[in-house]
Order: structure tokens, then C-alpha cells, then sequence
């Protein structure tokens, strides 16, 4: 390009309107609260991630122009996560959510490093001044599952594709087996462990597995529809959506779901924020507040199993029953709890056993 | 532990399914570096592939159009690459990096509004005879079609490598790109055709696990699976047999782990898990032990000079 005045002339013109636009954006910035959303899987999985970007949604449907949301798909849970949040802090965030257990780690290093941040980890155990957690309590909706699941299978086997073995996942096995056992007494389960939150073709691996060893209901703890799609080719096997509805797959092979409903813990934190109120909690909900929700149950189930469940989803949701009531062993045999004891939170949170009658090894 | 629920029939046929995409992926990319270009973009051309055989299938309904579309879709992507490598003479590993970058956004893009829909299934070939031989049949004969395609993809690139004069030119750009051009061979043209057949081959696999193997479509749903073809190429030395054995020993031990952890025996999980990624390593490493190296002028530019 040749020099000239003119082009010097409009060459500054242009910087000038870019610092000034640029400042435009950074005093509108500071009037909106900034917040931040991880993800481990792609918003377009149909789970999990979903999920928690529907919530996302939802903070910028609530308070409109007064909030600004910015997130990132994919992100490998471990040290590459640290690396993202720390962008994302860079980047003038004042919350952020950090969606995965694998962030646990991640989040309280970034958190040391921004104090001025708030971050909310989701199902992890680990808080700080600046970092939260919630969880929802998704072992509410596991017992709803197992009782439809130990009704509903002739061959008895229920498969189960556990993703990480994470003390999350541990409880929804044995609040499954539990209640499943409680109806059908025959009831075995077939775990199978995919290392992995989402990997569709896995997943349609390990359910195609669990079926071709016999069994007829399939529960999963991993994010993509795929053993909901694997399920349906083989026929005749139940599903229930897993975080998020599934209803695509109803009536059969979905028969219900557990439906994570992060949006209006996300709205209050944000508000938090706004107000200046935030400080770090320890939040878990479940089917009761509305954190963890039922999904339509389908008319593939008989009336009386669907009737069933939803009483005991009712007493769940009152406070009535506690899925982990006594009598109850641990998988060695070994007394965990008496008649009519409850489970403390302290011991779910962590928990690392079987109950009684679950066969195979919890992998360390 | 009860190993008598596991089927050795129906393991086997689901080894075969579980090694397709890998084996087309690989075999494509196979013949890129043998001609002198490492493309990383393998996983943004199999997610490409993916939602493009899959959007077809369903506006279409046939299976095979939708696979079609996959490798016009592969190829497609690749020729971007293609164009930044080959002409504009970027760096191939940055390129093949954005080119695996720019398909995972495409192809969401893309497949927005197919998210929950179910593709009509391709049929199983049931040859007359051969399928109604016991064992053999189940484990060999009722496959889809993409399954001996495959198979059949492997045979003909290492008749095309090894028997034909073109194999012969193919390879001489590969290990040195200036002589061959000194002998008057297109370099560049040559390249860029390469580079479509690996981008065609990688759609073909995505397509694979989009179509048939999970079958929906789902964001991101390769996850990696461009990678382990990427990876096998390295580990066969380059040589189409040993791919074969690689992805078939991938597929085989993914499957086969699965099923192990199913029927409870007692190997810890932890080890299952990682045995494909060792078991094809170790095998293919050992194997390689021949003094096989890397086609002479992988992954340098050519530039004509002069």
C-alpha cells in the first residue's frame, strides 16, 4: 500500500474509533456481572453438559443485559483445566462454574491465584473462601430408577455404565441396587466402567456389552445419548435418560430419566454476585427443591410399578424416606446401618463402598 | 467371575465393528504421509464426515448416499488444507491442528439440527451359503457393507503401493520430493490428491461411527478417535497390513475389556482400561523392530525452486 496523507488520515480516524469503541465495551463491562461456565463435554451432548448450559440460558433470560455469560466446551478434566479457568478469570470473569468432578483440583489452585473471583464447583468436596460447591443429590432419582429397573427386567441383570468410580457414581450404583433389589430380590448388576464422561462410540460399546450378556435394562452414569441409541437398535431393552430428559428416546426405550435442573441455583449464585452477598456454601440439593427431577415416566411401564415410584418419589421429595435407611451392610458383609438409621451426608459424600449383594470390585 | 456369558461369537463380529472407523481413518491417512504430508486434521475430517453422512442419511434415507456425503465431506475439509500446505506452503502440523479445530466447529454447527434423530440403519449383507455356516457365519458373514469395505480398502491400498507404477510415484514424492520432481512428477498435484483420499477415508469413518456403530449423531462424538488413527499409522511403520492388525487389535481389546469388566473377572478395571492403548503399542512396536522408518520427507514443504 502506497502512503499517503489521506490513508494516514483514515488510518488513524480508524484507531482512534476502535479505542473508542473499545472503551465503550469496557465501561459497559463493569456494569455487567461476568460469569463463567466450564464444560467437560460439548453443550450439544444431550446430557449432562446440556444441562448445565440450559441453566447458563436461563442466568441470561432472568437478568438480560445486566449479565454477560461466556463458557468453554471440552475442556479435559485435569491440568488442562487449570489452564482454561485461568483464561476465563483472565478474561474479567466475576463467577464462574466449573461443571466436572476432574475440576475439583483445578479450581481451588485458579481460585488461590484470583481472590477476587467467585468459583462454584460442581459435585466436588473441596471449598475455600472464593470457591463453593453443589451437587445435586441425584441418589434420590438413582432409587427411583432401581425400583422401576427391578420391576421391569425378565433376565434379572440389569447393566449399569459407570464413568469414573467417584464417590458421585458410587452412591447412584448402590441407591440403584438398593431399591431394585427391595422389588425384584433376584436382581444382579453388571457395572462397567468406561473411564470416560463422554465418548459416544464407548458408550454404545459398553451398553451393547451389557446387553449381549443378558441384560435388559441399562443404567448409565455417562453424558451422551448413545446407550439410549445402542439400547434401542438391540430392542426390548430400558433406559432412563441420564441429567437430562432424553425424551427423544421415549416411550421405549426411555422409560424415565433423572433431569438435572441447574437453573435456578445458577440465578441465585449469580444474584449473589450482583448484590454482593456471595459467600463460599456448601449447597446439595435434591428431588424435594427441585435440583434433581423425574422425567416422565412411560407408558412401557405397567401402571402399578409407575404408581409405585412415584410414591416413592413423593416421600423422597417430602423428607418421609431417605434412600439409604437401615438395615444396610457393606459389600464385605460388614454393618453400615442399623434399622431405621440414615445415612449422614459426611459418608455419602465420600463414599468408596458397595452395599451388600453387589458383586465385583470398586476400581481403586 | 462367569466368562461363559460372554459370547466369543458376538465378541468377535463386535471387534470388527468397533476397528471400522479407526481402519478406514488410518488407512487414509496412510497413504498422506506416504506421500511426504502429515495431516493431524484426521479428527476434524472424521467429525466432519460424521455429521455430513448423517445429514444426508436422514434428508435422504439411504445409508449409502449419507456415506457418500461423508467422504465428499472428508475430502472437502482436506482440500483446505490442502490449499494452506500445498500452495500457500504453511506449516502442516499448525494446519492439520486448525484443520482438526475447524472441523469440531463446522460440524456442530452443522449438525444443530440434527441432535435426537435416528438414521435409517444400513442392512447387513447376509451372503446365501456363507452366513448360515455356524460360528464362522455370525462372526464373518452378517456384517454391513462399510465392514468388508474396509477390509477391502486395505487390500487395494497395499496393491496400489506395492504393485502399481502409481504406488511407485506415490511413494517416490514421499520419501524425496525433490528428486521426484527433478524426474518431472507432479509433486504438488500428487499430494493434494493423497490428501483427499486420507480426507475421504477419515469421513468414511466418522460416518462409520455416526451411522452405525452408536448410531445418532452427537457433538464431538469422534472424541479422539481421529487421534488413535493418527497413532496406528506411526505404530505400523506405514505398512497397510500392520494397520489392519493395529485397528483390529484396538477394536479387538476395547470390546474385549468391556466385556471382561461385564462379566466380573478379576483383573483390576484400571488395567482393562489401558489395555488397547498398550497391547497395540507393544505388538506393533515389536513388530517394527525391522528397521522400518518414516517416508524421507514427511511433514517438509516442497516448493518448487528454480
Amino acid at each position: 500500500m502506497k502512503l499517503t496523507k489521506r490513508t494516514l488520515l483514515t488510518g488513524a480516524a480508524t484507531a482512534i474509533g476502535l479505542a473508542a469503541s473499545g472503551l465503550a465495551t469496557t465501561a459497559m463491562a463493569q456494569d455487567k456481572t461476568k460469569v463463567g461456565f466450564i464444560y467437560v463435554g460439548p453443550v450439544g451432548d444431550g446430557g449432562w453438559t446440556y444441562e448445565h448450559n440450559k441453566g447458563r440460558l436461563a442466568v441470561m433470560e432472568h437478568f438480560g443485559d445486566k449479565v454477560e455469560t461466556v463458557y468453554q466446551e471440552n475442556v479435559p478434566e485435569g491440568a488442562d483445566a487449570e489452564r482454561a479457568i485461568t483464561q476465563m478469570a483472565l478474561q474479567g470473569a466475576d463467577l464462574i462454574f466449573t461443571t466436572s468432578f476432574g475440576y475439583m483440583d483445578p479450581t481451588i489452585n485458579v481460585a488461590k491465584k484470583f481472590p477476587n473471583v467467585k468459583f462454584e464447583h460442581a459435585t466436588g468436596y473441596k471449598t475455600a473462601e472464593n470457591v463453593g460447591v453443589y451437587s445435586a443429590r441425584f441418589y434420590e432419582g438413582r432409587a427411583v430408577q432401581g425400583t422401576i429397573a427391578g420391576h421391569l427386567t425378565k433376565s434379572n441383570t440389569v447393566g449399569y455404565i459407570g464413568s469414573f468410580p467417584i464417590p458421585e457414581v458410587i452412591r447412584g450404583i448402590n441407591s440403584a441396587y438398593i431399591h431394585a433389589k427391595k422389588v425384584n430380590p433376584e436382581v444382579k448388576f453388571k457395572i462397567v466402567w468406561a473411564y470416560t464422561w463422554f465418548d459416544p462410540a464407548k458408550e454404545a460399546d459398553a451398553a451393547k456389552v451389557l446387553i449381549e450378556q443378558g441384560a435388559d435394562v441399562i443404567l448409565q452414569h455417562t453424558d451422551s445419548t448413545a446407550p439410549q441409541a445402542a439400547a434401542q437398535a438391540a430392542g426390548n431393552v430400558y433406559t432412563f435418560g441420564q441429567a437430562s430428559d432424553m425424551a427423544e428416546f421415549a416411550p421405549m426405550p426411555r422409560v424415565s430419566s433423572i433431569i438435572d435442573n441447574w437453573a435456578p441455583y445458577y440465578i441465585a449464585r449469580t444474584q449473589a454476585v450482583m448484590d454482593g452477598t456471595w459467600a463460599s456454601d456448601s449447597t446439595w440439593d435434591g428431588i424435594g427443591p427441585g435440583m434433581v427431577g423425574i422425567g416422565e415416566i412411560s407408558d412401557a411401564v405397567p401402571a402399578e410399578v409407575k404408581a409405585e415410584a412415584l410414591a416413592l418419589k413423593d416421600k423422597i421429595a417430602s423428607g418421609e424416606y431417605h434412600p439409604f435407611t437401615g438395615p444396610l451392610k457393606k459389600q464385605d458383609g460388614s454393618d453400615w446401618l442399623a434399622e431405621g438409621e440414615v445415612a449422614d451426608d459426611g459418608t455419602l459424600a465420600g463414599m468408596n463402598f458397595y452395599v451388600e449383594g453387589i458383586e465385583g470390585d470398586i476400581p481403586k | 467371575m462367569d466368562l461363559s456369558s460372554i459370547s466369543p461369537e458376538l465378541l468377535l463380529a463386535s471387534l470388527m465393528v468397533a476397528a471400522t472407523p479407526i481402519l478406514l481413518a488410518a488407512v487414509g491417512e496412510l497413504i498422506v504421509e506416504r506421500a511426504g504430508v502429515l495431516n493431524l486434521g484426521v479428527e476434524g475430517m472424521m467429525i466432519t464426515g460424521a455429521i455430513c453422512g448423517f445429514a444426508v442419511t436422514i434428508e435422504s434415507g439411504s445409508p449409502t448416499l449419507g456415506f457418500v456425503a461423508a467422504a465428499a465431506g472428508g475430502a472437502g475439509l482436506s482440500l483446505l488444507f490442502a490449499l494452506l500446505t500445498q500452495f500457500a506452503l504453511a506449516n502442516q502440523v499448525a494446519s492439520g491442528l486448525a484443520l482438526t479445530l475447524f472441523g469440531l466447529g463446522l460440524s456442530a454447527l452443522l449438525g444443530q439440527g440434527y441432535v435426537g434423530l435416528k438414521p435409517p440403519l444400513m442392512a447387513d449383507i447376509h451372503i446365501p451359503g456363507l452366513s448360515d455356516i455356524p460360528y464362522l457365519g455370525t462372526v464373518l458373514f452378517t456384517h454391513d457393507p462399510m465392514v468388508y469395505f474396509g477390509l477391502l480398502l486395505v487390500a487395494a491400498v497395499w496393491w496400489f503401493l506395492n504393485r502399481t507404477r502409481g504406488g511407485l510415484v506415490l511413494r517416490a514424492v514421499g520419501e524425496n520430493h525433490a528428486a521426484a520432481h527433478a524426474l518431472g512428477y507432479k509433486v504438488v498435484r500428487i499430494r493434494v490428491l493423497a490428501i483427499m483420499f486420507g480426507g475421504a477415508c477419515a469421513g468414511l469413518g466418522g460416518a462409520y461411527i455416526s451411522l452405525i456403530r452408536v448410531p445418532q449423531w452427537t457433538e464431538g462424538m469422534t472424541a479422539g478417535a481421529g487421534w488413535i488413527a493418527l497413532a496406528l499409522v506411526v505404530f505400523a511403520s506405514w505398512k497397510p497390513g500392520r494397520v489392519l492388525l493395529g485397528a483390529y487389535l484396538f477394536g479387538g481389546v476395547t470390546v474385549l475389556q468391556l466385556n471382561l469388566q461385564a462379566a466380573g473377572i478379576a483383573i483390576p478395571v484400571e488395567y482393562l482400561s489401558m489395555s488397547p492403548y498398550l497391547i497395540t503399542i507393544l505388538v506393533l512396536v515389536i513388530m517394527s523392530a525391522d528397521r522400518s522408518r518414516a517416508p524421507g520427507s514427511l511433514g517438509r514443504i516442497f516448493h518448487a525452486s528454480g
